[in-house]
């Protein structure tokens, strides 16, 4: 057992997890936040996926203890409060950018961090090379690609694309 | 995954030293083929020797007319760096050809090296530009490094510090990756080095992982021209067979990729 201690969501946490404990088992089983999904195991849907220091990273691909003194942001942490969307979760509600929802958290923490690298600036073409690391099993992508489009586009007139991982 | 002990290190000599005193300890830095590896139960390491936070290894810096990257330094960091899209476009390309942008994030070329996956990118590129691995020990030209598959020069407690690539005069990355994995199917680098040497390494194919496809720099050698591979092949025989395709077809595949790679210089 090691003590590790991180940065969760703006909040600090601490616990004793064993060595091998995943960052995503760590992240759903020991903080309750189960808004992180664990879809494939094998490192493929990026359904695990949260930033690690403001990288978008596959939390089923790192151990918890790779994490220490990190600052991770989960989808719980993404809206900047109770009552208001992230502008990336506003456009997947407004564009149907779902239908069962269990990849959503992957593809919105995806999304907010190639929106963030690319300033913005981002066409359908390079949504879709850089949603490689996403598997989308009902929508065929379409709506996904259209909500992250606009999503870009909103946050790139109101200069948010600095703070997108924030 | 079985159990596992686990200790970040922060210098080289520490890393050695924590290596050697596991009972069989493996040194991890990205972990983006390891971790995966381990929850599979392919690999069940007792310690693993945590390299991915030492500073000396993070990082692109130039020597000359060589450019020199960290072991530790990851994919993304490469595909982005200022100085590597200048002075060695096609290395910083094909690093944003690796995995998908969560990989790139955290893993790195030296374990993308050590590892000598017979599909991954970057010993196209060390093979190719006639790049120097650097160790904590010596230093092995990329001619000496890959062996064969999942096997390099490296001693048991050899650790990767770096990777030292002359700056081409031109080279290009061609890539067909499995539209599933991502990996290379086959990606060919075509290189024609600062000496007028030209060099062409295939991976993805080979069935002893990347290697030279002597034939072809030769006829390159004679005209960097892509018709000047009419009619040359690689034998099917010494190809990957696997359910993405058979060693005709990556055969067949190295002609067209090493065409597109030398229409991209």
């Amino acid at each position: 057992m090691t003590q590790i201690s991180m940065t969760v969501n703006g909040k600090a946490v601490s616990a004793d997890v064993e060595d091998r404990t995943l960052l995503v088992s760590f992240i759903r089983e020991h903080l309750g936040l189960t808004g992180t999904h664990v879809g494939c195991e094998t490192s493929q849907c990026g359904a695990c996926t949260v930033h690690v220091d403001g990288q978008a990273m596959k939390s089923c691909s790192m151990l918890a203890v790779m994490a220490q003194g990190a600052e991770i942001t989960t989808i719980e942490g993404l809206a900047p409060s109770a009552d208001t969307l992230h502008p990336v979760q506003e456009a997947f509600r407004e564009h149907h950018g779902l239908q069962c929802g269990f990849c959503t958290p992957g593809m919105i923490m995806s999304a907010a961090d190639m929106i963030r690298r690319y300033e913005g600036k981002l066409d359908e073409k390079t949504i879709r090379e850089q949603l490689e690391g996403n598997l989308c099993r009902c929508t065929g992508y379409h709506n996904i690609v259209k909500a992250i489009e606009a999503a870009a586009e909103t946050m790139a007139q109101s200069g948010e694309t600095q703070t997108a991982s924030a | 995954m079985y159990d596992v002990s686990y200790a970040r290190v922060n210098a080289v000599p520490a890393a050695v030293d924590a290596f050697s005193k596991g009972d069989d300890p493996k040194y991890i830095a990205g972990g983006q083929t390891l971790i995966p590896t381990m929850k599979a139960r392919l690999a069940a390491p007792s310690e693993l020797v945590d390299v991915s936070r030492i500073e000396d290894l993070i990082g692109i810096c130039e020597d000359g007319d060589v450019v020199i990257v960290g072991a530790s330094t990851t994919h993304a960091a490469v595909n982005a760096d200022a100085l590597m899209n200048q002075r060695i476009p096609s290395v910083s390309a094909l690093a944003g050809q690796i995995g998908d942008p969560m990989v790139r994030h955290r893993g790195t070329m030296g374990g993308s090296v050590a590892n000598n996956d017979p599909s991954a990118d970057y010993p196209a590129a060390v093979l190719a530009l006639g790049a120097t691995v650097r160790t904590d020990r010596r230093d092995i030209l990329a001619d000496d490094f890959f062996v064969d598959m999942f096997e390099t020069a490296l001693e048991e407690d050899e650790l990767v510090t770096a990777i030292a690539f002359p700056v081409p005069k031109r080279a290009a990355y061609a890539k067909f990756p499995n539209p599933a994995s991502r990996y290379a199917m086959v990606g060919v680098m075509v290189a024609e080095l600062a000496d007028g040497a030209i060099r062409v390494a295939v991976t993805g194919a080979g069935s002893s992982g990347v290697f030279r496809w002597t034939a072809a720099e030769k006829a390159l050698a004679g005209s960097m021209d892509a018709q000047a591979l009419d009619g040359l092949s690689v034998d099917a025989d010494d190809m990957l067979e696997d359910l993405h395709g058979s060693g005709e077809y990556r055969a067949h595949l190295i002609s067209v990729m090493t065409r597109r790679a030398v229409l991209a210089l």
